[in-house]
């Protein structure tokens, strides 16, 4: 379990990292925490040619905070969220969510542009960022767009950012005082990746009433407005998509017992 | 001779083990930290499909000369693990696969290059040409006349049936309980935190393939080699350097040992190959897949009368070496009784071939699942007749006063209390405050229960049990070789080898008991075939009763010889002077054993002219005064949280009684029981490597094939019994497999007790989310009806 041959830069800026992913056309990949990448080229199921080292540059470390929002450089780790390194905007969810990814040595050097990118229908920050409803900012020769984190991803381990492009930061909007969240997920054990994620957030003075259900065969599902109100029947929305009966229930079990959390 | 048993450090003391130094700073030295100059490293081409006719392999061109196959492998033979039991069919297994593959990961070709990784870019390159054939991935459809044939010249894809004919159709007849259960225990990929590895080197003075390898038996691997590659037992040495767990994953003659044997030998060079996690899943999942169609018949107190069992275990494609292909399911038809008294049986056994790895014996063998098989049944019975499980037990189980005991397959117990253990299990989990629990129900809606497991542990078993199966291995007397160094510090030589037992402890207490030596002086040499006596090696629980045995008898004819020359040095007669405290001590004054030492090798003239010509150099053999086995017991009790919404299942409390007999270090007991119960609940709740109808492995990493970790594992509250076994040296027991023998059983057994109202009984395991709410669904349906 050895990856295929690859050579490795780590370029001084995100200008030539860009500058670098264009030139490989494709070839090329970025890794940050190398906590997903690393099983991937272990396995041979990724074969770059060419490893762009990233989680150095300043750029993707940055923290910035305005008045609505809080915009974290993509290299920021889980590690530095759980011990709230980082401003928190949401009232408790990043470090909450963060404490309960993988184990302690993952979230060491795990970040949370890499878990985006990475795209696992399973992975926390797709989900609780949907919840939270952040933007991710993406950058590449043509210059930078923004994506809303519900709408990242195109499918499991497939999103909207190019090859030649970068994440470069997410932005999570503030929440009020009187915003309430709930997340909660079921995993086999300490540390895997969840079987289903159910997210509610509730924030009256920002009109905010959504839910989430992550974890599925891809895009987390976001519920906005009354649809989302706990304790009605949301299944129906989206329990079509989903045949295998066992998963269903456990849609509707995470979804439940996190609008029941808000409601207690 | 007294023995010192009292200065805290002998047999029974909680010493600390003296391995750990090295082990907890990193500083073991594994086969994957043997470097060797000019080593070449190795990557196998394992078969894509579990079943097909080789048509071709195509070597990379450029690379003809670092891809073998079995065309290059001239003159090597084929495993072959024979069982002597009638009707035993053969199965041979090249090395390199030859004509055909039989099972996902199968070997086809090794690549080598000097790294690693440039091995596996070798491999990914070599073409394998294959005509598929219809795969048998499940051991019932195996079983059927018109399946696809494993070896075609069997006619069928049977490796042994053997029936136990109890008649029992009159108790069955009159029987008024009758439970009929079909039940399954998951195959599974022993997991060691180490994985196999191998190091070949031919060394050119001594004329000497050496072999650096992770194996439990390294005396074995080396008959094994032996035979495999046309060399006398002179020309091979085996070493086993520490050894990160074994389990009965090492305890096996790799197809890799005897291709890198081969390779070192063919290129002159020193080469290795280390296991790598994704071939240890996916071509090595090879344990515990048992089936049983089992019936118990009871009377209205739920004592049992008879059982009639039908079992079939899928024991893979071929049959390993050197416990061979028959050894779980022929194990099952003597085992399945447990610790239970009866009055008829019936079993019937099949091993059977199906497209999947070579079954091996894992920590308890057979006795995982049977205990589950029968104790899940008896909890049947016991829910049938309306009383507490553990009161049904008690009906049935042998008493202090009936040992040692003779059950209805001939296995006999040698001493305890076995009620008595299930009495302290029942108190130490306290069922009266669980019922009283239930009865109010829980806040958050899950539900409890438990539930218990009662099993015997038969260890140490020897010639007397082995010869009849007749198995490449028959253990016969266990050996030690003892020295007392100049400067008087006593080295043991064993042949059984340590991978987390802690035989480095345990034997210097054992010589410190007879010797009283300082167990720092005593220094075990131990995991190499050319400085330890032949032993069939470390497996079914033995070390502490036939290796500890060994020591002592090799530590008392040293006292006898220390005497002599102490009694000479001490101007007294041998018959007044005892050996104690390291020395030798006569009525007035005394000698140390430095001193003793010292005369033998430096001082000789100061030596008594009837000296024993073979000084302080000895070797002494064992044997158990019985070699029937010692049999350890022990009760498992959980308690478990069962959440009905989302299928999980917790572990709330979890007791352990268990009666090893005198403990040489308890503990190193207590960790067996930690490490077993630990694996015991990746049985019962996680572990299992599923293949699809075509045979394909669909676990490929730890992500897919789940371990209990520390969070999964509860506090494991252990209270000991300590009833000696007439038979062994010291009383000891053997007690290495039981931890992992008890949990499903228990487990199982608590989530129906905690389910019973919804009418739901799990009889599969791992009890995974998915097997648990489909059982709740389907009580649904039931109770609906
Ligand atoms: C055992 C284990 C358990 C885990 N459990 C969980 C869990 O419970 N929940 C969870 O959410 N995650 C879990 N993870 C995943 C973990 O959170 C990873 O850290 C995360 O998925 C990837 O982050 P990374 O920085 O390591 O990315 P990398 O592995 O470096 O990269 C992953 C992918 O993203 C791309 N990428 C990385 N950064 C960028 C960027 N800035 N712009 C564009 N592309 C980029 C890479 O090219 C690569 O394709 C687990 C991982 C392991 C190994």
């Amino acid at each position: 379990m050895k990856p295929a041959p690859f050579d490795y830069e780590a370029p001084r800026s995100l200008e030539a990292a860009i500058a670098l992913l264009a030139q490989h056309q494709g070839l090329a990949r970025v890794i940050a925490g190398g906590q997903s990448l690393g099983p991937m080229l272990n396995l041979r199921i990724a074969q770059p040619s060419l490893l762009v080292g990233i989680r150095h540059l300043p750029e993707l470390r940055d923290v910035r905070q305005t008045a609505d929002a809080v915009t974290i450089g993509a290299c920021i780790t889980h590690a530095e969220i759980e011990d709230g390194r980082i401003p928190d905007p949401t009232g408790g969810l990043l470090p909450y969510v963060a404490r309960r990814i993988a184990y302690r040595a993952i979230r060491n050097r795990g970040t949370i542009g890499g878990s985006l990118a990475h795209a696992d229908p399973s992975a926390d920050w797709v989900s609780a960022l949907a919840l939270a409803g952040a933007h991710v900012t993406v950058c590449s020769p043509r210059g930078e767009r923004q994506i809303a984190v519900a709408k990242l991803l195109l499918g499991a381990f497939e999103t909207q950012i190019g090859t030649d492009e970068i994440l470069v930061s997410v932005t999570i909007p503030r929440l009020s005082a009187r915003a309430r969240w709930s997340y909660y997920k079921i995993c086999r054990k300490t540390g895997e990746f969840a079987e289903a994620i159910g997210g509610v957030l509730v924030d009256p003075d920002n009109g905010i009433r959504r839910a989430v259900v992550g974890a599925t065969a891809g895009a987390p599902i976001v519920l906005e407005g009354n649809a989302a109100l706990p304790g009605c029947d949301v299944a129906a929305l989206w329990a079509a998509n989903i045949d295998d009966p066992y998963k269903r229930q456990m849609f509707e079990v995470v979804l439940r017992r996190a609008a029941d959390r808000i409601a207690a | 001779m007294s023995m010192n048993t009292t200065s805290g450090r002998g047999i029974g003391a909680r010493l600390r083990r003296r391995e750990d130094e090295r082990f907890l700073r990193g500083q073991g030295e594994y086969v994957g930290d043997i470097r060797l100059d000019g080593m070449l490293e190795v990557a196998f081409v394992r078969s894509a499909v579990a079943h097909a006719r080789l048509r071709g392999i195509e070597k990379p061109a450029g690379f003809e000369d670092r891809v073998f196959t079995a065309a290059d492998l001239a003159g090597v033979r084929p495993i072959r693990a024979v069982s002597g039991l009638k009707g035993f069919k053969v199965s041979e297994q090249p090395v390199l696969a030859r004509d055909k593959v039989r099972y996902v990961g199968e070997l086809i070709a090794m690549c080598v290059a000097p790294t690693r990784a440039e091995a596996e870019d070798i491999a990914a390159q070599v073409f394998v040409d294959y005509e598929e054939l219809p795969a048998v991935s499940d051991m019932l459809e195996g079983r059927k006349p018109g399946a696809p044939l494993l070896h075609e010249a069997w006619g069928d894809n049977v490796f042994l049936e053997t029936f136990v004919d109890g008649n029992i159709a009159e108790i069955a007849r009159r029987a008024p309980v009758k439970i009929t259960r079909r039940l399954r225990t998951a195959r599974q990929c022993m997991s060691p935190i180490e994985g196999r590895g191998v190091v070949a080197q031919w060394d050119r003075r001594l004329d000497q393939l050496v072999v650096i390898s992770a194996a439990q038996m390294p005396h074995i691997t080396r008959s094994g080699l032996a035979e495999c590659l046309g060399l006398d037992h002179g020309k091979v040495r085996v070493i086993s350097p520490d050894v990160g767990g074994g389990f009965g994953y090492k305890g096996i003659l790799l197809p890799e040992e005897v291709c890198l044997g081969w390779l070192a030998m063919h290129l002159q060079k020193p080469v290795r190959w280390l296991e790598d996690r994704r071939e240890q899943l996916t071509a090595n999942a090879n344990c515990r897949e048992h089936h049983y169609d089992l019936t118990v018949y009871a009377d209205n107190d739920g004592r049992l009368l008879a059982i009639d069992c039908e079992a079939t275990v899928d024991a893979g494609a071929y049959s390993s070496y050197p416990f061979s292909a028959c050894l779980e399911a022929a194990q099952v038809a003597s085992i399945l009784p447990g610790p239970y008294k009866f009055d008829a049986y019936r079993c019937r056994t099949w091993s059977v071939a199906t497209n999947k790895p070579p079954i091996l014996p894992y920590r308890g063998v057979a006795r995982t699942g049977v205990c589950f098989a029968l104790e899940v049944a008896i909890d049947a019975v016991a829910r049938a007749v309306g009383r507490e499980p553990w009161e049904v037990r008690l009906e049935s189980l042998p008493t202090r006063e009936m040992m040692p005991f003779d059950n209805i397959t001939k296995k006999h117990f040698d001493s305890g209390d076995y009620p008595e253990c299930l009495r302290r299990a029942v108190a130490a989990i306290d069922v009266g405050a669980i019922r009283e629990r239930q009865r109010r129900g829980e806040p958050d809606g899950r539900r409890i229960g438990v539930g218990f497991a009662i099993f015997c542990e038969q260890a140490a078993h020897g010639t007397s049990v082995y010869y009849g199966w007749g198995i490449p291995m028959v253990p016969g007397h266990e050996q030690c070789q003892a020295r007392l160094t100049p400067d008087g510090v006593l080295e043991l030589r064993i042949g059984a080898h340590s991978h987390g037992q802690g035989l480095e402890t345990t034997m210097a207490q054992v010589a410190h008991s007879v010797l009283g030596i300082e167990p720092e002086n005593v220094r075990l040499i131990h995991g190499d075939t050319a400085l330890s006596p032949y032993s069939t090696g470390t497996w079914g629980s033995r070390c502490a009763v036939m290796s500890g045995g060994a020591v002592a008898a090799a530590c008392k004819e040293m006292a006898k010889r220390v005497a002599k020359i102490g009694a000479h040095l001490l101007q007294t007669d041998v018959s007044l002077v005892r050996v104690a405290d390291g020395q030798v001590i006569g009525p007035s004054g005394s000698v140390t054993l430095k001193e003793i030492a010292y005369t033998w090798y430096r001082a000789p003239q100061n030596l008594p002219s009837d000296v024993d010509p073979g000084g302080l150099e000895l070797t002494a053999g064992y044997k158990p005064v019985r070699d029937t086995g010692t049999f350890s017991y022990a009760c498992h009790a959980a308690v478990v949280a069962v959440d009905v919404e989302i299928g999980t299942v917790e572990i709330l409390k979890y007791v352990v009684v268990e009666d090893g007999g005198v403990l040489l270090n308890p503990m190193i007991v207590d960790g067996q029981i930690y490490g077993g119960t630990a694996q015991g609940i990746g049985t019962a709740l996680y572990e299992e490597m599923p293949f699809d109808a075509n045979g394909q492995p669909l676990a490929s990493t730890l992500a897919d094939y789940l371990l209990p970790g520390p969070t999964e594992v509860p506090d494991i509250v252990i209270e000991h019994m300590e009833t000696p076994s007439p038979y062994s040296e010291f009383g000891q027991k053997g007690i290495g497999e039981g931890g992992a023998i008890g949990p499903p059983a228990a487990i199982a057994n608590a989530v129906n007790d905690a389910l019973k109202d919804l009418g739901v009984e799990i009889t599969e395991v791992p009890i995974t989310p998915a097997r648990l709410l489909s059982a709740i669904a389907a009580a649904k349906v039931r109770s609906a009806a």
